[in-house]
């Protein structure tokens, strides 16, 4: 049986229905929901294997409006990435749950949010029009905003409302572009823009639009500032999923978008990649000064997105092998990133749930205490350092090798400086564990589920960096054009 | 049978470390088993791949992690050397450790990460190309800095910090060079020294240029001045995380990484003529002198062994850098002895300071009387680092001299001669105090801090180590001529391997 375009539309809303059952039963009982979604990885790996042979894509009209969408390696992939994260993050949260007070009311919120937002994400992964991709994006937007209000603290709904604000203002300016490129091209799909539009003023400045949309909601320097405070208040299982594929997903469009439409604009990939290098600069000197762990952790992403931002100038205009490898290189950062931050996230919860602290000196004896949640901080900490062996340790290899081939040399020295930043702040954190004259907290015990399925995760980045061969051999054919 | 013995080797520790990880830390008893275990399994096992590689087996391991890029595990004669030595060291330092740190803090967490920075030295000997060997370099690097931070005092940390300051930015180059290399060469694998020599003239100012960007990073675990400074600093770490860092793991992992640079990816013929061995035979006797001026004005006793280690190990780069065989058998020579002959003093530097308190060397008079077997292995040590026969530090000197004289650099031997009169002169007053002078064993004074006295002279898992050590350190040069010793085998790598074919 090969997969159907039935398979993905299962796929797409079972999340969200289960969801929505974990809304209306008690969500004291939500193990069989989660019982029932444990499946649904699955179900993407399959879609994965099954694309193997060729990406499949289709279109789906609805009266005037028609709506495309097409599944390759990399979407799959993607998507596979995001049920694995999603169901851990749902675990997660329930043994959260379990361990500290919620409220009642917005922990039953939480279960429709997160399958909203498997929805959101399983669209942008598939989607291959513009409309489409909108709709996903506000979806999963609306989605997040409405998870990070979750907690009902002043702070959680100041910084929850601000989120609010830019991810509203993101979606206007990505709407005016929407709106020039239909009326310059009078088509919305990407195939079709790719084929009909020139790379004219028009073009331009609608793409100018639609990437300062999503540079806001992907949190990209220098419109970052919403993310830190959000994450401060917001619940570990939310940020985990949250700093692991919500703002990736912007990324993702972002470059979908700029390889159709301007594969050639030398000058502007150039402004996106200086962009990131200064994400990964400023990102790295914020979590250096961070005064809390979580906050230290949300200003890594920045700074980890940075990284990404390099794709655009090595893969404009570059040669073939190094346009591959940046590529490559690319998706394997995203997940290893994704998967050692959702790691990192659940790893830093457990330490401040376990010893109340809020600031980095009150970890004393976590080293003694909390072994295993700290040992997945420094295994989590290996990917966003990139050092040996972890996904991040390749991709920077990877990155490396394509900015000396390509002689770059800029982003050689970004990569230095980063790795160096990511280290100093990784090391602050440890280094406080280990002090041993200082007075210990009160420890609370933990769930070990909660311990093991960041464990899990953390690993599971370590891995991708020597197993990176049979995931990216999805990518390959379809990747580069 | 090929892909096994180098995995389970590699094994043998990280399994090792894992489980010690799981291990309640009360698990007093399980932990000594496993350790010991795992010490004899992964020594018999490279006892095993030894005898095999003489046999003409070829043990490898190699998958791709990405298009071009291997994962390769590949067992030969030079890595065996390396791999040897940490093996038989690892098994004497964890006994060493068990008695070192009974009834301290968090074992549990000691022993892991000594488990994991043991499966790093064995990476690093077994990997077959430099991607391989970056990957154990750096789990080197992570492994070591919770056993040098592992008291958790100001000073620990501080240490700690410096160390990783050095290391991670030495990494940071190490990975750019190679990177450069892969981009000039192709994914390389050791041994396919012919593929660099082959680029021809205009690759030449990258490769020299590349070359000394390898050697600032493999330079600053091997200790080179001036990228030596983490070394005496990190002497607040205990005693048996100082016997590895200096004799296994660290330093030598950066010396390691020198010899494999020029041997197998330069190719000794090449470095000659590329140019770049003089300026390491500069380098190294720099470090040499530079490394025993310091060791004599310390006036504490683990600084002074560190950095007489500063010292010692630029022994190796020196031999590297002789063009000739007897230096690369002098190279590899004392990349074993060297290990030999430091463990035992700092085993017996942590004695001391376990058994009475002693820190200072202007403490150590008359401690030859209670603490008579320590002293023996010390000062068979540092007999040894002097070089006096029939120690085998005298070998390794030799053996330096002679190359020096087969490779036309006579004034070399000037400084093998000066450095053996640095060397006498902070380790001679040492010994006169151990035995010569009156303290508080004769009733002069008191020791600093004395433990309760125990049927031996301190606790038996501290003092057979250390007089195991000096026992082989003895034999290694008493009977060099025998087939396995270190000279033995080093001239065996030396005529597989290179220059002679």
């Amino acid at each position: 049986m090969s997969p159907t375009p039935l398979h993905l539309l299962w796929l797409l809303f079972a999340p969200l229905a289960l969801g929505l059952l974990a809304w209306v039963r008690p969500p004291r009982h939500s193990g069989w929901v989660l019982l029932a979604a444990l499946p649904l990885p699955l179900v993407a790996l399959w879609l994965l294997l099954g694309v193997e042979t060729g990406p499949m894509a289709g279109r789906l009209a609805l009266g005037p409006l028609t709506l495309h969408w097409r599944l390759d390696g990399l979407a799959a992939s993607l998507w596979l990435l995001t049920q694995l994260l999603l169901l851990a993050s749902a675990l997660y949260a329930a043994s959260y749950a379990h361990a500290t007070p919620l409220r009642t009311r917005g922990y039953a919120w939480l279960w429709p949010l997160l399958g909203g937002l498997a929805l959101g994400l399983g669209l942008i992964w598939i989607a291959a029009d513009l409309l489409l991709l909108y709709a996903g994006l506000e979806l999963m937007g609306l989605c997040a905003v409405g998870m990070m209000l979750l907690p009902g603290s002043v702070e959680a709904l100041t910084a929850g409302l601000r989120y609010l604000l830019f991810a509203l203002v993101g979606s206007l300016t990505w709407l005016l572009g929407i709106a020039l490129l239909l009326g310059a091209w009078g088509r919305l799909d990407l195939a079709g823009l790719a084929a009909v539009a020139q790379p004219d003023p028009v073009t331009q400045i609608a793409v100018a639009l639609l990437a300062s949309g999503l540079l806001l909601k992907g949190a990209i320097f220098p419109l970052h500032s919403w993310l830190a405070p959000v994450h401060d208040s917001a619940w570990t299982p939310i940020s985990a999923i949250h700093g692991a594929l919500v703002v990736k997903a912007s990324f993702f469009i972002l470059l979908l978008l700029w390889r159709a439409l301007l594969p050639e604009a030398i000058a502007g990939a150039w402004a996106l990649g200086l962009l990131g290098s200064l994400a990964v600069l400023w990102g790295g000197v914020q979590a250096w000064r961070a005064v809390g762990l979580k906050q230290l952790v949300a200003w890594s992403t920045v700074g980890q997105l940075g990284y990404l931002m390099l794709a655009f100038p090595l893969l404009a205009g570059t040669s073939a092998a190094v346009a591959l490898m940046a590529w490559q290189a690319t998706w394997l950062q995203l997940a290893g990133h994704a998967l050692a931050k959702a790691a990192m996230f659940m790893a830093a919860g457990n330490l401040l749930l376990s010893t109340g602290a809020h600031r980095l000196e009150g970890l004393t004896g976590t080293s003694r205490r909390l072994p295993l949640s700290l040992m997945t901080f420094g295994f989590a900490a290996v990917t966003l350092m990139g050092l040996p062996p972890s996904a991040g340790f390749t991709a920077k290899w990877l990155w490396l090798q394509a900015s000396l081939a390509s002689g770059q040399w800029l982003w050689v020295l970004v990569l230095a400086l980063g790795s160096l930043l990511s280290a100093i702040y990784v090391f602050r954190v440890l280094r406080c564990s280990f002090v041993e004259d200082a007075p210990e907290p009160a420890f609370r015990p933990l769930p070990l589920g909660m311990e093991l399925i960041a464990l899990v995760l953390a690993l599971a980045a370590i891995g991708l960096g020597l197993a990176a061969a049979w995931p990216l051999s999805f990518l390959a054919p379809a990747g580069v054009p | 049978m090929t892909a096994v013995l180098p995995l389970a080797t590699l094994a043998s520790s990280l399994l090792t470390a894992a489980v010690i990880f799981m291990l309640p830390e009360q698990a007093l008893r399980t932990r000594t088993a496993l350790n010991l275990a795992a010490a004899l399994v992964k020594l018999v096992l490279v006892i095993w791949m030894a005898w095999g590689l003489i046999a003409g087996e070829v043990y490898a391991v190699e998958f791709a992690v990405v298009e071009g890029l291997s994962f390769v595990l590949r067992v030969d004669a030079l890595g065996l050397t390396f791999a040897g030595l940490s093996s038989l060291l690892w098994l004497f330092t964890t006994i060493y450790a068990i008695g070192y740190l009974e009834d301290s803090p968090n074992r549990r967490r000691f022993f892991g990460f000594f488990s994991l920075c043991v499966a790093s030295t064995l990476g690093i000997s077994l990997a077959g190309n430099l991607f391989t060997l970056l990957i154990f370099y750096e789990l080197l690097t992570l492994s070591t800095y919770p056993l040098v931070a592992h008291r958790g005092t100001p000073q620990a940390l501080a240490a700690a910090t410096v160390y990783l300051r050095y290391t991670l930015s030495a990494g940071l180059l190490l990975m750019i060079g190679m990177v450069a290399l892969q981009v000039l060469a192709g994914d390389l694998r050791f041994g396919q020294q012919e593929i660099l020599a082959e680029l021809g003239p205009a690759a030449h100012p990258w490769l020299i240029g590349l070359f000394w960007l390898l050697i600032l990073g493999f330079g600053v675990k091997a200790a080179l001045v001036p990228l030596h400074g983490w070394l005496p600093r990190a002497m607040v770490a205990p005693a048996p995380v100082s016997a590895l860092l200096h004799a296994v793991a660290v330093v030598k992992a950066g010396a390691f990484g020198i010899v494999r640079l020029v041997y197998d990816v330069y190719g000794i013929g090449f470095s000659a003529a590329l140019g770049v061995l003089e300026g390491l035979v500069v380098i190294a006797c720099i470090t040499i002198l530079y490394g025993s001026l310091r060791a004599l004005a310390q006036q504490e006793l683990k600084p002074r062994l560190a950095y007489s280690t500063v010292s010692q190990v630029a022994y190796i780069v020196l031999g590297i850098g002789l063009f000739g065989p007897l230096g690369t058998i002098a190279a590899l020579a004392h990349l074993l002895h060297q290990g030999l002959m430091k463990v035992t003093l700092f085993f017996c530097a942590g004695n001391y300071a376990e058994e009475l308190g002693i820190h200072r060397i202007d403490e150590l008079d008359g401690v030859g009387r209670r603490m008579p077997l320590s002293s023996l292995a010390f000062t068979i040590g540092a007999l040894g680092m002097i070089g006096l026969p029939p120690v085998v530090g005298f070998i390794s000197k030799w053996m330096l001299g002679m190359g020096a004289v087969q490779a036309g650099k006579p004034w070399v031997i000037a400084v093998l001669v000066a450095s053996t009169l640095l060397n006498a002169a902070y380790f001679l007053p040492i010994l006169n105090r151990l035995w010569f002078r009156r303290g508080p064993a004769h009733g002069v004074g008191a020791w600093p801090a004395e433990r309760a006295p125990s049927r031996l002279e301190t606790s038996a898992w501290l003092l057979l180590p250390a007089l195991a050590t000096a026992l082989l350190s003895l034999l290694a040069g008493m009977l060099a001529g025998l087939p396995f010793s270190p000279l033995q085998w080093a001239t065996r790598v030396v005529q597989q391997t290179y220059l002679m074919p």
